[in-house]
């Protein structure tokens, strides 16, 4: 183990911890204010993948693609939430669970139909597969450089639309008080529409990073959505910050873990029992993690205080 | 005797009539259809313990079908088929870890539950996929079915199917005295009001977790019939998409009844032989009516034969 490979496997850490930071902020952000649990944000997390290679292929040009992909997402949540999300509000969270869950099978068979089962493959274009030269013998690809980039200012961005504008303030009020916020003659219907919007374009925006680096696939959401209801649990549900902290350690948790677990233990007990156990204990890890903040904090490390 | 007890006893006498019916008709399929029926109907009458009563939302159920499944599995991988070690071993491998995941879950409560309980179920998943000793990804074929000696022979289909049934209705039954004993009282009062449960001097934990661990350990012996079912175990035994399922069967049949696992597993499995026969893309149908059977039919099949908060 040298230092360059720590840092590489810290690096990928950070680019994982962010990209299930977009996926968590929408979904905190909607089960917040909404008291609404989304199962199929993973589906939206699919949708903008697929749209955006879909319209890469189409338009020929990456950009394009992204920024149609994004577009779609954001079109879709909302139509989703119009339809079917909108009565569930005032339902409890078992009927919550099990509607969204009828539309994950529903997403899933759907992009199945349209673009069969097997995997497809989203091409970067030249200018974004090169890697970049951090320190001396430490290359990094651009691409994942350029996810974390995006991470970061979206970051930002969510945390000075929520605690520096209006609109902020209007979601931090439904998040505390529904009522009393309708009362004071907010719409707060639209409100939830464009709050569900930005949650399912964070969720494309997710998707659509993450398909030139993984395969496109049917079902592709609920592998990330499971890792970010451990992210919301550990952070704390209904807070931003909490998700970007939970996001950041198990993004870390998950990388290092199965990078180094094997090695690590293989220095401790015999190499065949490290080989086999590594890698088992390894994917078990950021469940553990999450048992072991409940213990002591079943609240979440944010949970409880205002988004 | 109650209306909902009537539903029950006419139930089981239908699968029961169900092998000499198949056995006329020549269709050996709905022979093995119908005991896959009851083996969920197992399954989700232990989910409703908790769910339907005690109103603990576990999206983790299909861990104890996976565990049941792998104790059967595993045991017999080492050639120990005996059958009464393999379904003890699921019932009590299952009832030690639901004390584990019970006694942190239920810490927590609303949300935070279903996530942990999902959470939990998908780490046994991938701890299922990366053992590689029992086939990882791939999963392992079961040698041979659970051998009772002498006494019962699992390979022969109707007489599994029996087996099967007997093991559904001593677990209706079981369910059903532990609901309305004491214990079931206070399991249920916690569920409808915790803070004053906790005012009669109940401490609803402890009742919560016994409950817990009393329903994984029956989700454990539907697991053990379900490897012996299909002689074969995968970790999609515990996929989460099979906890929704299961969820599902006790939604659909009607949440808190004793009916309602029985109904809502043979409703939902004989609408999905159905429908996959009808087209490959049979999910597109089934999500929409999951969905619609949430929003409109709140109190499930049962409730269309049952009274409002009468029976049980």
């Amino acid at each position: 183990m040298n230092a360059i490979l720590i840092i590489e496997q810290a690096l990928n850490g950070l680019q994982l911890g962010v990209m299930l930071f977009l996926m968590a902020a929408g979904l905190t952000l909607v089960f917040g204010i909404m008291n609404l649990v989304n199962l199929a944000h993973g589906s939206l997390y699919m949708v903008g993948a697929y749209l955006a290679t879909y319209f890469a292929q189409l338009t020929g040009s990456y950009l394009l693609g992204a920024l149609l992909g994004l577009g779609g997402t954001l079109v879709v949540g909302m139509v989703v939430e119009l339809i079917a999300l909108r009565t569930l509000y005032e339902r409890d969270h078992l009927d919550q669970v099990l509607a969204t869950f009828g539309l994950i099978l529903f997403f899933n068979e759907l992009v199945a139909i349209l673009w069969g089962r097997n995997a497809i493959y989203s091409n970067l274009p030249e200018y974004l597969t090169g890697h970049v030269e951090l320190a001396a013998n430490l290359f990094y690809p651009l691409y994942r450089l350029l996810i974390i980039g995006i991470g970061l200012l979206v970051a930002a961005l969510l945390w000075y639309i929520v605690t520096q504008t209006r609109i902020g303030m209007l979601v931090r009020a439904g998040a505390s008080n529904r009522t009393m916020v309708a009362a004071l003659g907010i719409n707060i219907r639209l409100l939830y529409t464009l709050v569900f919007g930005l949650g399912a374009a964070l969720a494309g925006l997710a998707g659509l990073l993450s398909g030139p680096l993984f395969a496109v696939q049917s079902g592709m959401g609920e592998q990330i959505l499971i890792q970010v209801f451990v992210v919301i649990v550990i952070g704390g549900i209904g807070s931003v910050r909490g998700a970007f902290a939970g996001a950041v350690i198990v993004g870390m948790v998950d990388t290092l873990g199965r990078a180094f677990l094997k090695p690590t233990l293989a220095t401790i007990i015999s190499p065949a029992a490290a080989d086999s156990a590594g890698p088992a204990l390894a994917s078990m890890l950021i469940y553990l993690l999450m048992a072991a903040v409940l213990a002591f904090r079943p609240q979440g490390l944010f949970g409880g205080r205002s988004p | 005797m109650k209306r909902g007890t009537w539903v029950v006893v006419l139930l089981l006498l239908l699968l029961a009539a169900v092998p000499p019916l198949a056995a006329i008709f020549n269709e050996p399929f709905y022979l093995d259809l119908f005991r896959r029926i009851m083996i969920f109907a197992i399954a989700a009458a232990s989910l409703n313990l908790i769910l339907g009563y005690g109103g603990m939302v576990s999206f983790g159920h299909a861990a104890y079908l996976g565990i049941g499944g792998y104790a059967v599995g595993i045991l017999s991988h080492y050639g120990i088929d005996n059958g009464v070690l393999q379904w003890l071993l699921a019932i009590g491998a299952s009832a030690l870890v639901a004390c584990v995941i019970g006694a942190i879950s239920i810490r927590t409560s609303g949300i935070y539950f279903i996530m942990i309980t999902l959470a939990f179920t998908q780490m046994l998943y991938y701890l299922g996929v990366s053992i590689e000793e029992f086939g990882g990804d791939d999963g392992m074929r079961l040698t041979m079915k659970s051998q009772f000696g002498g006494l019962l022979d699992l390979n022969n289909a109707t007489l599994f199917y029996y087996v099967v049934l007997a093991i559904l209705a001593l677990v209706a039954l079981l369910i059903h005295r532990l609901v309305h004993s004491r214990f079931g009282m206070v399991i249920r009062a916690a569920r409808s009001n915790e803070v004053r449960t906790h005012a009669i001097g109940f401490s609803p934990y402890g009742y919560r977790l016994v409950a817990f661990v009393i329903s994984g350990a029956i989700c454990g012996l539907a697991g053990a019939l379900f490897a012996n079912q299909t002689g074969f175990l995968t970790p999609d035994f515990m996929h989460w998409t099979r906890s929704g399922e299961i969820m599902f069967m006790v939604i659909l049949g009607g949440i808190g009844t004793t009916a309602g696992p029985v109904l809502g597993a043979a409703v939902l499995l004989l609408l999905e032989d159905r429908l996959s026969a009808l087209t490959a893309h049979w999910q597109i149908i089934l999500g929409p009516f999951l969905i619609l059977v949430v929003l409109f039919a709140r109190r499930g099949l049962a409730g269309l034969f049952l009274r409002e908060g009468r029976d049980g």
